[in-house]
């Protein structure tokens, strides 16, 4: 695939507790440019608090995370630079709902002064057309299905054009016939080199788009390996147990 | 009755303008106090919070007829006669606007607090997810969503506080209640003047009321 071999996410020893509870033990993990790893593993695990680790929205207790370069669990890092080249799209989509779908794109970019309002705006409706909403521009949030909520979404983060996209469960909250559509742009991003780190239940998904795919159970990665390898030979018995009962 | 609205008429109109007058400086400043007492009590900083939470219950533990008598004469007499500085007068309209706006502020506060506690975290999160300062998440995303939930009960805290302005007779003020009571005593029509008293503020109110449900129309979003 011609990944290069530049590291874009860094994880090493990251813990992290919600009162007595530890959801993160100790996790490692490397994310190489273009890479598109998918974390898979039963709810509880830690797997969607590893990802909101790697833009801050939850604070590591320990360990190191580098972000292209950054290392943001170091105080003095500005966060917000660092969020505005890590896109993330959230299970229940997020979208802000007191503007309509131009200015849910166009915000961020216009407010940190990355585009002027015309650029901003041209850029929105190039990114609105490629998740198929062209003409949903001036829709509100909620008139708007969750598979298009969704689609929006993840062009609001493009807009921010991240060398990151994090995706936390991005279908859970969809009805089944609107998945397909938000996979299609996730696919679609995966084949242009986006880097992405994918949480998620869609096992296709995982086999199909993703290059390494790691296993989360109780806090730690218990097993990574290409798709192949996870989904056709699964080495740990706890893997085993959960592939049999999703698949 | 309208005896009393012939002769009087007047004089409790302009001490409608001067319940109003009040009702007005007292609800000026208790939005910002209660927009600012409100953003501390979501703040993540743990003194930021406290002191509001303080303010808060401080003002809601105590009845405003007593704030407005410890403000109107406690204050003076405090600074003047205890601290011995002298020269401190506060007038009636003065003191009263300060009592409504500490009173209705710590309710606005509370108001507030629970309207942006009340817009999903994941807005939030969003936006701050983008790259936006919490600050500007705030005023971009929170604040406009949170203030259009809040309209009905802020609404009904201004009525409540257009109406404690009558509390405020008791420090001399002359607004409506306090002219009424001098009406009756040069005319003991009392049943006459405290009903015409009655209709009047009744009518402000139900004003008020339709001017909130035409600004609730106009902010709903989307349709």
């Amino acid at each position: 695939m011609g990944h290069k071999d530049n590291v874009m996410i860094h994880v090493s020893h990251l813990k992290k507790s919600f009162k007595q509870l530890e959801v993160l033990r100790d996790i490692s993990l490397d994310v190489r440019e273009g890479e598109v790893v998918v974390i898979i593993g039963p709810s509880g695990s830690g797997k969607s608090t590893l990802l909101r680790c790697l833009n801050r929205l939850e604070e590591a207790d320990g360990g190191e995370i580098v972000i292209g370069g950054v290392d943001i669990t170091d105080k003095k890092t500005d966060i917000n630079r660092v969020r505005e080249k890590v896109g993330m799209v959230f299970q229940h989509f997020n979208l802000f709902n007191n503007m309509n779908v131009l200015r849910n794109l166009t915000l961020a970019p216009v407010d940190l002064k990355k585009q002027d309002r015309e650029t901003a705006k041209q850029k929105a409706l190039e990114m609105l057309g490629r998740v198929g909403l062209s003409d949903k521009a001036d829709a509100y949030p909620r008139q708007l299905s969750g598979g298009q909520k969704q689609r929006v979404a993840i062009a609001r983060a493009l807009c921010m054009l991240p060398e990151i996209m994090l995706f936390d469960e991005p279908t859970s909250a969809l009805d089944p016939e609107m998945v397909g559509e938000v996979l299609d742009v996730m696919k679609h991003l995966a084949h242009i080199g986006m880097t992405m780190v994918v949480v998620t239940h869609e096992m296709g998904f995982a086999r199909e788009v993703g290059d390494r795919v790691l296993f989360m159970d109780g806090g730690l990665i218990l097993e990574e390996g290409t798709p192949e390898e996870i989904f056709g030979n699964p080495q740990n018995p706890r893997t085993r147990d959960f592939l049999n009962k999703v698949l | 009755m309208s005896r009393i609205i012939a002769t009087y008429g007047r004089l409790l109109a302009t001490a409608m303008g001067q319940t109003l007058l009040l009702a007005l400086y007292g609800l000026f400043f208790a939005c910002i106090i209660g927009m600012i007492v409100g953003i501390m009590s979501v703040v993540r900083s743990r003194i930021c919070r406290f002191i509001a939470a303080v303010f808060v219950n401080l003002i809601r533990g105590v009845p405003m007829i007593v704030l407005a008598y410890f403000i109107y004469f406690g204050v003076p007499y405090f600074w003047n006669t205890i601290l011995g500085r002298g020269g401190m007068t506060l007038t009636a309209l003065q003191a009263g606007s300060i009592c409504l706006a500490l009173n209705c502020g710590a309710y606005m506060a509370e108001i507030i607090r629970a309207g942006i506690e009340a817009v999903d975290v994941g807005q939030m999160e969003a936006a701050r997810s983008l790259g936006l300062p919490w600050w500007r998440s705030m005023v971009r995303v929170v604040m406009p969503q949170a203030i259009r939930m809040m309209i009905p009960s802020i609404i009904n805290q201004f009525i409540i506080t257009l109406k404690d302005t009558s509390i405020l007779s008791v420090i001399g003020f002359p607004e409506l209640v306090n002219t009424a009571k001098n009406v009756v005593a040069a005319t003991f029509m009392s049943f006459q003047t405290w009903a015409i008293v009655g209709v009047m503020y009744l009518i402000v109110i139900l004003l008020l009321q339709w001017a909130a449900k035409a600004l609730e129309r106009r902010l709903k979003y989307g349709t």
